[in-house]
């Protein structure tokens, strides 16, 4: 089933409670997918430095392999640690020697990468989940979530959502598609690589190929629709934007409301609900195979 | 009249109350308060009372009901008034997809538009939309009528039996079996029946002739003796 929420700030007096409302979104959907759950935030960036979102097995591993990366020759890493997960902040020009040290520590994943984007996930109920990475304490202008109930493959944090594969891109994904693995190895042929084999992962690189390509997030959308075969609804991150997209059957579930204050999405009404002065908000449902998108300003 | 509040009381213990009416009961009027998109609100009942819900709904609201009518001041969610048998359901915001569907009677009034789905598989519900209608709307309609003020989407009435669609507005494609029809006098009572008991007029853009009808080619639900070998 899975549960789907994104939540895209207009008005910068919500920045600092844009965790605050996504866990509150994020814990409703808890119903729809109990398994695991994850989110992506849009925080705040540092000139010439890059966000490295490193996850570990537990939150004393995560530190200790943090503190060796330092030992190894990363130096003194400016991180913030969130139970199992570390935001690590990298001068650009050290981004790919530190990418090196992570890749050969056997203990740590490099979960996300971006000059904004934080990207947590982990098995658990999806409100636990929140709670352990401290979601309502988070402030930035967007942000998306997932709550998993696992059809395609197992329930491990490796295949919670979101899925990102490229600096401040991440995919949350409700469905299934049923071309994936020809589509992974087409995009394998063209330099992408995957952690996973997970369906979604590939929608993520999909969108990923076509914006290296040049494309718009609007666009790379858009071609998706000739391309992904299946069920899907998703919600996009970028760096500066926020997108959604249906499947052109509209299986899955899509509801969204905008006030002059912000866009959201969820899989249901309810997680809507939750939001300031949701009763007065425009409620709709996005058509089938049409791409909303909405940038930063 | 019984107020309700579901910030205060589950769903369940909601309808329960309402399943524990009789026919004779003299609570004939409940409001709920805050919804907030719950699921399964004022599901099964069956007694003649009004329920008005302030507020928008989730899934399958007043879903299998006979006798009540049911008001929500507000969106609906996934398959409102499914299987509906009697009765009236009124949505005065707008509908998500499968509303009314399998309903085998009653009346579903749609104030605002509905999306995918509408009336897929109806039974004898008649569902009045006052704007548009989704693609694949009254998929395999067995029989009632659906009226649409607005345009309907993608495949309409695909592998459609007798139930008769009447659209004002434009029809993106018909579906598989589903042809346009000439509008006869009977088609026009009925058609004036069902929106005078939804307490609306045909409008000023040629009353009833207005609408445009569509049914069943009746091409596929019957065995074709040129289709032999495709068995």
């Amino acid at each position: 089933m899975c549960g789907i929420v994104g939540l895209f700030l207009k008005n910068p007096g919500l920045y600092p409670k844009l965790g605050f409302h996504l866990a509150a979104m994020l814990g409703v959907m808890s119903d729809r997918g109990p398994d695991s759950a994850g989110f992506a935030v849009y925080g705040s960036s540092q000139a010439d430095h890059v966000k490295l979102t490193l996850r570990a097995a537990s939150a004393v591993e995560i530190r200790e392999a943090v503190a060796d990366l330092g030992k190894a020759g990363a130096g003194d890493l400016d991180s913030v640690f969130h139970d199992t997960h570390a935001v690590v902040s990298v001068p650009l020009a050290r981004e790919q020697e530190v990418r090196l040290l992570i890749a050969r520590d056997s203990r740590v994943t490099l979960a996300g990468v971006g000059a904004r984007m934080e990207l947590f996930k982990e098995v658990g109920l999806p409100e636990q989940v929140a709670k352990r990475f401290e979601l309502s304490g988070m402030s930035g202008t967007h942000g998306i979530g997932h709550t998993r109930m696992a059809t395609e493959s197992a329930v491990t944090t490796r295949g919670a959502h979101p899925f990102s594969t490229g600096k401040d891109q991440c995919l949350v994904h409700n469905g299934s598609l049923s071309n994936h693995c020809g589509v992974r190895r087409f995009l394998s042929r063209e330099g992408l690589t995957f952690e996973t084999d997970n369906d979604s992962e590939v929608a993520a690189g999909f969108l990923t190929w076509r914006m290296q390509q040049g494309a718009s997030l609007e666009q790379a959308l858009t071609d998706s629709l000739a391309d992904l075969d299946g069920f899907f609804t998703f919600v996009v991150g970028t760096e500066s934007g926020f997108a959604v997209l249906r499947d052109p059957i509209s299986c899955k579930p899509a509801v969204m409301a905008e006030t002059d204050d912000y866009v959201a999405f969820g899989s249901e009404y309810r997680a809507l609900a939750v939001l300031p002065n949701a009763g007065r908000a425009r409620v709709f449902e996005p058509e089938p195979a049409r791409v909303y998108a909405w940038e930063l300003r | 009249m019984r107020s309700v509040d579901l910030e205060e009381s589950s769903v369940r213990e909601l309808n329960g109350e309402l399943h524990r009416l009789t026919p004779e009961t003299n609570e004939t009027r409940w409001v709920i308060e805050h919804p907030h998109g719950k699921h399964a609100i004022a599901c099964g009942l069956d007694a003649p009372v009004t329920v008005e819900v302030k507020g928008h709904v989730g899934y399958y609201c007043a879903g299998m009901n006979k006798h009540a009518t049911i008001v929500i001041d507000g969106n609906a969610g996934v398959g409102v008034a499914e299987n509906m048998i009697s009765g009236e359901v009124r949505v005065k915001g707008d509908a998500s997809q499968a509303a009314g569907a399998t309903g085998v009677g009653g009346l579903l009034v749609i104030e605002g538009n509905a999306s995918a789905r509408c009336g897929i598989s109806m039974k004898g519900i008649d569902i009045v939309v006052k704007g548009s209608i989704g693609p694949m709307s009254a998929f395999m309609a067995q029989a009632g009528t659906l009226v649409v003020f607005g345009d309907a989407g993608e495949a309409l009435g695909d592998s459609i039996y007798e139930a008769r669609l009447f659209v004002r507005g434009s029809v993106a494609s018909l579906g598989a079996d589903c042809i346009e029809k000439p509008l006869s006098d009977e088609d026009k009572v009925i058609l004036l029946g069902v929106l005078e008991r939804a307490g609306l007029s045909a409008g000023s853009d040629g009353g009833p002739d207005g609408f445009r009808l569509y049914g069943s080619a009746r091409k596929l639900y019957h065995f074709h003796i040129d289709n032999v070998d495709a068995y």
